[in-house]
């Protein structure tokens, strides 16, 4: 893939975002359990970072799938895996099939404000009975006249506790399995809506993610995105844009990961030599370097074969894929190299160890990933 | 109105700095906009934004591809012309001023020259002063704040022991000290309307200037020496003592 001067420009100018507005506040963050949504993704708007492909009618960049590629590997270079993950959830996540599918009406009043940073969005899919098996969701809504009455719970929402709106999917018929299910724009300040729990987490700590209950809710029935019973498969569209963006950001972080232990291998001394001339030390981070590489490259061919058109389910299947495993061997090798100053939470590594461990699980475990793959590539019995 | 600021492209500074035989600084490699040079570009943006009318335009000299100017377009300057030419390789700051008059010169009606302080690489600042005598134009440094009203612009100063308030005639040219605004950053849309804004290729003999007997000679080029050790002083409970002896001696505190 070819960048031109302006994807070096808007590189630069993400970059430089991300460690005036964003690095110096991650440990206050990371302490208060949140990031303080609002004030962020305003900022971000006046620089027209929320939305890039988005059309400009709706507050939009109208840019090309390439500079996402290049926002998500510089917001991959955050101090925090949170902060990134809540940013994309607003961009990449939960807005996506509004974009796509909404009505007018729904897009003027959710997809202007979220990308103008004015409203909060979120992506409510899990259920405490449905991760991986998407189609096991219970809540429910029912048809009332004009209304939805929606009833149920959500669980592990990104953003949860803040959010204006969320893109929840919800059944809204009882045919059962990947059927009847439906995408509604839901305002979380409808009666019968309450964040029943702020959940307290491993790692991606100044991310706040909540537990959401949904008590005969009225929602109209013109907040549906796109088709009434659908929305299985709009979300699962919906989760390419989310597996794309996971795996472009998880290059940003790992690259910075692997500077910073090069850095810090080239200047410790054990032996009467830096670390860095340990054969063993230095093969290892060559190595993972490269694979680094190869996904990097993995992703570039995604960018492409995306923009021409394709269907990306494979390359963004096998790219978050790859992308969670490095994650864990890279931040395993890093804390590694570090010693014991590397488990201390003073060092970055500590913080990366614990963040890293997400992308294996969500937005999609390994073994889900493995699953969808074995379906393209008929490893079936 | 309109507002010339002369804008520095230079090796990036977090990168390894290389000399060529001839003890210049290398420039092969991609340049950026001299950070010291961003304040200069926002306040210019900003007096044209506060006029309601008129244009930044962007003057620089230097070798390679015009990658920095193209983030002060893409922050939001209307045009810029870059002089390029190999015989200006090793220029002095009296050379570059007289390269930068000159293209002053063609760049039309203009109320103010903007330039920064000192650049990041050279740091000699001294081409601004000697860009404003060539000119015959007053020259005020330091600037923290500029306004222009009336046929005057009216800048606060800054100094060590607050800042001055200056008025000058326009045309003037005025440096600006880093970190007094806070520069934007180039959005998205500024970055692809950039593309579009008007970008002139000037060599020397475009301007009329004949360079036959200028240039410098760097003879050599010696690392500055190592940091002396600093004195220590032992705490015996009375160590604060000595330390604000030693700031008083150094007319600190
Ligand atoms: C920090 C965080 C943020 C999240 N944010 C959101 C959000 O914003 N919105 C949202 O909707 N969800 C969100 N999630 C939920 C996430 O998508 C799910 O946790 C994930 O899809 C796994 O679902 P589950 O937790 O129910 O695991 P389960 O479905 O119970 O699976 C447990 C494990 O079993 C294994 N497994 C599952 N299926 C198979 C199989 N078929 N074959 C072999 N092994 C299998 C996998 O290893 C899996 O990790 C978030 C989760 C976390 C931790
Ligand atoms: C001791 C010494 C060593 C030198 N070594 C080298 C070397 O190794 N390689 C080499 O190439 N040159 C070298 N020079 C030359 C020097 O870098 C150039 O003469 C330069 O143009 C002088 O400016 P400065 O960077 O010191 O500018 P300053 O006077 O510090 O610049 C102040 C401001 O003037 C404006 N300005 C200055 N230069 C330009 C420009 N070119 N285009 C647009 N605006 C400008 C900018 O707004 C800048 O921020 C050396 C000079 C000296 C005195």
């Amino acid at each position: 893939m070819q960048f031109t001067p302006e994807h070096e420009i808007f590189r630069k100018t993400v970059r430089e975002f991300v460690q005036k507005e964003i690095d110096p506040h991650i440990d206050t963050w990371e302490a208060n359990g949140g990031f303080p949504a609002h004030e962020l993704f305003r900022k971000m708007a006046a620089v027209g970072l929320l939305g890039l492909e988005y059309d400009p009618k709706w507050g939009g960049q109208g840019a090309d799938h390439s500079f996402t590629v290049v926002f998500g590997e510089e917001i991959g270079r955050a101090g925090a895996g949170g902060v990134p993950m809540g940013i994309s959830v607003q961009t990449d996540m939960a807005t996506p099939a509004l974009h796509r599918f909404g009505s007018d009406d729904l897009r003027e009043r959710y997809l202007r404000p979220a990308l103008a940073g004015n409203m909060v969005a979120a992506i409510a899919v899990t259920e405490p009975d449905a991760g991986s098996d998407v189609a096991g969701l219970r809540t429910r809504a029912v048809r009332d006249g004009d209304d939805w009455v929606v009833s149920g719970a959500k669980l592990y929402i990104t953003n949860g506790v803040q959010a204006d709106w969320l893109c929840l999917l919800a059944r809204t018929s009882d045919e059962g399995g990947y059927h009847g299910m439906s995408q509604i724009v839901f305002p979380t300040d409808t009666p019968g809506f309450a964040v029943s729990r702020k959940l307290d987490k491993l790692g991606n700590r100044c991310s706040d993610t909540a537990e959401l209950a949904f008590d005969e809710c009225r929602v109209p029935v013109s907040n549906t995105i796109g088709e009434i019973g659908r929305g299985f498969q709009q979300q699962m569209w919906q989760f390419q844009s989310e597996r794309m963006i996971g795996a472009y950001q998880a290059v940003g972080s790992m690259q910075r990961a692997l500077d910073l232990t090069r850095t810090y291998l080239k200047e410790r001394h054990a032996f009467g030599k830096p670390l860095i001339a340990n054969q063993y030390v230095a093969f290892r981070l060559a190595e993972l370097a490269a694979e680094l590489d190869l996904l990097r490259q993995y992703n570039y061919t995604c960018c492409e074969r995306y923009m021409g058109g394709e269907d990306t389910t494979r390359f963004a299947t096998i790219a978050k894929l790859k992308a969670g495993r490095l994650m864990r061997e890279i931040s395993d090798a890093c804390i590694q190299f570090h010693g014991g100053i590397g488990y201390m939470e003073e060092t970055w590594t500590a913080r990366f160890y614990r963040d890293s461990r997400l992308l294996s699980i969500g937005g999609g475990a390994d073994e889900v990933m493995l699953r969808v793959l074995c379906g393209l590539d008929d490893f079936l019995p | 109105m309109n507002i010339l600021v002369c804008v520095k492209q230079i090796p990036d500074p977090a990168g390894p700095q290389e000399l060529n035989n001839d003890n210049t600084l290398k420039r092969e490699g991609k340049l950026i906009l001299d950070e010291s040079d961003s304040y200069g570009v926002e306040i210019a943006l900003q007096l044209r934004d506060t006029a309601g009318e008129g244009e930044v335009t962007l003057i620089s000299m230097s070798p390679g591809e015009p990658s920095g100017l193209r983030t002060a377009l893409a922050m939001g300057a209307d045009k810029a012309i870059h002089v390029v030419d190999d015989t200006l390789h090793g220029a002095d700051a009296l050379s570059t001023a007289k390269v930068l008059a000159a293209a002053v010169q063609r760049a039309g009606d203009y109320t103010l020259v903007i330039a920064a302080t000192e650049s990041t690489d050279g740091y000699t600042g001294t081409v601004p002063a000697q860009l404003a005598e060539i000119l015959g134009l007053p020259s005020v440094t330091f600037a923290k704040s500029i306004r222009v009203e009336g046929g005057k612009v009216h800048v606060d100063r800054q100094t060590e022991a607050g800042y001055d308030v200056v008025e000058a005639d326009v045309p003037a040219v005025v440096t600006v000290t880093a970190g007094v605004v806070e520069p934007r950053y180039p959005s998205f849309k500024g970055i692809m309307a950039a593309k579009k804004k008007p970008l002139e290729t000037l060599a020397v003999s475009d301007l009329g200037l004949d360079l036959s007997s200028w240039g410098q000679n760097i003879v050599s080029v010696e690392d500055a020496p190592s940091r002396a050790a600093g004195e220590k002083i032992e705490d015996d409970g009375e160590a604060y003592l000595k330390i604000v002896e030693f700031l008083e001696e150094q007319k600190v505190i």
